[in-house]
């Protein structure tokens, strides 16, 4: 099973802050390129998407090639705008899917 | 993990003869790709814009020119543009001229954001060019590209 680790402000957050959000998920990303000590090749296992939702709509999001380092970091601005949840969700190959969330706490300005 | 990592010194010409060699020994045919050429670079960006070429400017690729582990190379995109519904920058996409495959990534970017701004971590063969390129919302793309010499190499080495 993957893990993932989802990073938010630490510090308190007001309506029409710009924060960053930080967002890393365990996978190999195994390229597709690399061969076994006997010569077989070892299949591509990737992480194809990732997007992040802010109370249901799509904020952020992105396509991932086998040149994305194991381990996919990501970090990317974000309006803070009023308490809702977030989704980050990663798919990719063989089937993968990976979903967290969490809830942006926002005071009013 | 177990990587045997070719010495530093060794070209990359070396070790696809090597390979090479032993492949031939071993009867083997092999179709794969060792590395994408410079014009696949270009024809990749091409293909993302449309056949327009990027003008340079706007964009900033923040990538340390000389890495010692090219398995994890940490970048960072800024694009200085507003992010406002209207006028935004749509998409942020990396491209490399020596990877096997020339894409990296095609990051999509909201007005939500505030700030066309993206932090990642690629893999990079060897040393070679990086480039980034912003879609603007108004149909105009942006580049810009950087060398980054890498001392050990990612992605071939078994």
């Amino acid at each position: 099973m993957a893990t993932a680790m989802i990073l938010l402000p630490r510090s308190a957050i007001r309506a029409g802050d710009l924060i960053t959000l930080k967002a890393m998920i365990s996978h190999p990303m195994e390229t597709g390129f690399r061969r076994t000590e006997t010569g077989g090749e070892i299949p591509r296992n990737i992480i194809r998407q990732f997007s992040c939702r802010y109370m249901g709509e799509l904020v952020f999001s992105c396509d991932f090639h086998p040149a994305i380092a194991a381990n996919p970091f990501l970090a990317f601005p974000l309006v803070a705008t009023r308490t809702g949840p977030l989704e980050f969700v990663w798919r990719g190959d063989n089937g993968f899917l990976h979903r967290e969330q969490a809830m942006l706490q926002v005071s009013a300005s | 993990m177990s990587r045997r990592f070719s010495p530093p010194f060794a070209t990359e010409a070396t070790r696809r003869t090597v390979l090479a060699g032993a492949a031939a020994v071993l009867g083997l045919v092999s179709t794969r790709r060792v590395a994408a050429e410079p014009e696949d670079m270009a024809r990749a960006i091409l293909d993302f814009t449309g056949g327009i070429e990027p003008r340079s400017g706007k964009v900033t690729l923040d990538i340390a020119p000389l890495v010692e582990n090219g398995n994890a190379v940490s970048f960072e995109v800024l694009v200085d543009h507003p992010m406002k519904p209207e006028d935004h920058v749509r998409e942020i996409a990396l491209f490399t001229d020596k990877n096997p495959l020339p894409d990296v990534a095609v990051f999509r970017l909201t007005p939500h954001m505030g700030k066309a701004h993206v932090v990642s971590r690629m893999r990079l063969a060897t040393t070679q060019h990086v480039t980034a390129v912003a879609r603007l919302s108004d149909g105009s793309f942006w580049a810009e590209r950087r060398e980054v010499i890498v001392t050990i190499a990612a992605c071939t080495e078994e």
